[in-house]
């Protein structure tokens, strides 16, 4: 499979929609199993061990996150959140058809909203995608919230 | 019209035995007087030395309600002075930290300060000649606040003149600091990034009292911690493969009731206290290779195995920090308003350990409190549905009689069952105690009459 710029594209478009449609079985089937989702606490943050950040979460805890969101007694989801992106087209930095590794960058919009309060978030993707049997993974994604030094309350779903 | 100001019996009467009234929580009269007598009276932490390390370094933070900086003065020594020119008001710095060099300069009329707060100059200063400007209060420079103490690295100030004594407000309860700082093979701590800033709509002790409240996590937590053992043994590993850190770290919120009864809460006077008198939930965390062989270098084996055998949970300091000593982890809860708290949660790192230690405490920190937390949302959830229940007229108490016992003595310290709220009640004996003690009751009907 040659990988065009348009599928890197189509790729992030559907990985937002899966989120927003709350279809996480699928979302985390997009995931290479050492894969990481990293949100950094801080602006320009280099490194995600040592200091705090916001996610800094593998496959294990990424699919503890997902199956709490169902759980019957997980109270901060009752009623439940719902979330929207939007997103401008992304830029692919890289394309590595030889090595079939990709990196892309998306800004976005993110609204969270639960009962009466809605929050906005613009935030920064930045996905390394992986061609593996003749499908595009995603081996790791980090987030940048434009704001992700301020107080925030809860944010439950996936930005 | 106002009830509780410079009324004590008033005061005193919103605690009693086995309750409080709900006044506690949601007035904003109670607030703004919590904000003028407790967190002036009391010693309020402000920050670690190693977030102002150099001369000139400066952090802004606040002591309740009031702005303040922590500075790294020229001789080296740690201020802590109000952010507040003397001139017309405005916040001398408005960042959240940086340099200044040998002094503070206002920018709006260029007043300059030494970072000792002393006037050093005013621009066109003939024009105030003859006026009597030096002998104001403006004319000295910035306010500093009461007292300062570098307690092993941690800045606490009074805001009060005059007051009770460091060494008094804390007492034995320092062992818990002494513990968190002992665990650095040099006995030095040093702040790892920013904080986690969390914004929760409920009143600041709700989140205090929740500190030394172990019937909850089994309860509140279950979505989180319970669905990750759930998750752990569907993966089917052998019962005695070493577990990845972060099911160290959550599993034990899912410990039987048995587990938290039998740790152990110590209360000291002036309203601290600690869960995890004889073990905790950080007791089983996996040896990082290296690190008790740098322990025994500094201590001896013996005692660094006393030092690493102490494993408090959370230890709360009146009025309004938590620590967890062996994570090296700092909690402050800042009130805001009668119902709103921003809670900040720091790490630090143990000087000459192994960076594993680190990267297991900043795991914590975001695994556990952080906005994005799927344990911290099921707390806030409750803090801020108590908040809102606090409203229903007719039942106008909040229990805190969990294992009471008639005539228990707060002003000394007390080891119990680890599941009693006695640590509740003993912050609020303390609550009414900084609360009351500058109140003038002949104050209160003066002012009633002019209103």
């Amino acid at each position: 499979m040659t990988v065009t710029k348009d599928d890197l594209i189509d790729f992030i478009y559907e990985e937002v929609r899966m989120l927003d449609e709350g279809r996480y079985d699928e979302w985390l089937a997009l995931w290479l199993p050492d894969g990481h989702y990293w949100m950094p606490l801080d602006y320009k943050q280099t490194d995600p061990l040592n200091v705090t950040s916001l996610m800094y979460e593998d496959i294990f805890m990424l699919k503890l996150r997902v199956e709490r969101l169902n759980g019957a007694r997980t109270f901060s989801q009752k009623p439940k959140s719902r979330c929207h992106h939007v997103i401008q087209r992304p830029f692919v930095d890289e394309m590595n058809a030889e090595a079939g590794t990709f990196v892309t960058t998306t800004f976005m919009h993110y609204v969270e909203t639960r009962l009466d309060e809605q929050q906005l978030l613009a935030l920064t993707a930045r996905h390394e995608i992986s061609l593996v049997d003749g499908k595009l993974r995603i081996a790791n994604k980090r987030v940048d919230i434009v704001n992700c030094d301020a107080a925030f309350g809860n944010i439950q779903l996936l930005p | 019209m106002s009830h509780y100001a410079d009324n004590p019996d008033a005061i005193r009467a919103l605690v009693q035995d086995k309750q409080v009234h709900r006044d506690v929580y949601t007035s904003p009269e109670i607030f703004r007087l919590e904000m003028k007598h407790i967190f002036a009276n009391s010693w309020v932490f402000v920050g670690h030395e190693s977030q102002t390390p150099n001369k000139g370094d400066y952090f802004a933070t606040s002591i309740g309600d009031q702005p303040v900086i922590q500075v790294r003065h020229t001789n080296g020594d740690i201020n802590v002075l109000l952010n507040r020119c003397p001139h017309k008001g405005t916040k001398i710095v408005i960042d959240r930290q940086g340099n200044t060099g040998k002094f503070f300069r206002c920018p709006y009329h260029a007043w300059s300060f030494k970072t000792d707060g002393c006037l050093l100059a005013i621009p066109l200063k003939k024009g105030y000649e003859g006026t009597g400007l030096e002998e104001t209060q403006n004319g000295k420079g910035m306010k500093a606040v009461g007292a300062v103490q570098n307690y092993r690295g941690f800045i606490f100030a009074r805001l009060a003149e005059e007051g009770i004594s460091f060494e008094e407000f804390f007492g034995e309860s320092l062992s818990s600091f002494d513990n968190m700082v002992d665990r650095s093979p040099a006995g030095k701590l040093e702040i790892m990034g920013p904080p986690l800033r969390y914004m929760h709509k409920c009143n600041w002790k709700m989140l205090v009292e929740n500190q030394t409240d172990t019937c909850h996590p089994m309860v509140a937590h279950e979505s989180s911690a319970g669905t990750a053992v759930k998750l752990y043994e569907e993966l089917g590993l052998p019962a005695d493969a070493p577990k990845p850190p972060a099911m160290e770290i959550i599993a034990p919120f899912m410990s039987p009731y048995e587990m938290f009864e039998d740790m152990g809460i110590r209360t000291w006077p002036n309203g601290h206290g600690h869960t995890g008198v004889h073990h905790s939930i950080h007791s089983n965390y996996s040896a990082i290779p290296g690190y008790f062989e740098a322990m025994c270098e500094t201590y001896g084996e013996e005692k660094a195995k006393q030092i690493l055998g102490e494993n408090r949970h959370n230890t709360v300091y009146f009025p309004n920090v938590m620590i967890k000593g062996p994570i090296q982890t700092l909690r402050l809860f800042i009130p805001l308003a009668a119902d709103k708290t921003l809670v900040e949660s720091y790490i630090y790192r143990l000087v000459d350990a192994p960076d594993e230690l680190t990267a297991r405490t900043a795991m914590y920190n975001r695994m556990i409190n952080a906005p994005t937390s799927i344990v911290g949302h099921d707390d806030l959830e409750m803090y801020e549905r108590a908040q809102e229940g606090l409203a229903v007229d007719g039942l106008e108490w909040v229990n805190i009689q969990r294992l009471y016992e008639d005539d228990e003595d707060f002003d000394t310290e007390a080891v119990e069952n680890g599941t009693t709220e006695r640590q509740m009640r003993n912050q609020f004996h303390a609550w009414v105690k900084f609360m009351t003690m500058d109140m003038d009751p002949k104050a209160a009907p003066a002012r009633e009459a002019a209103e």
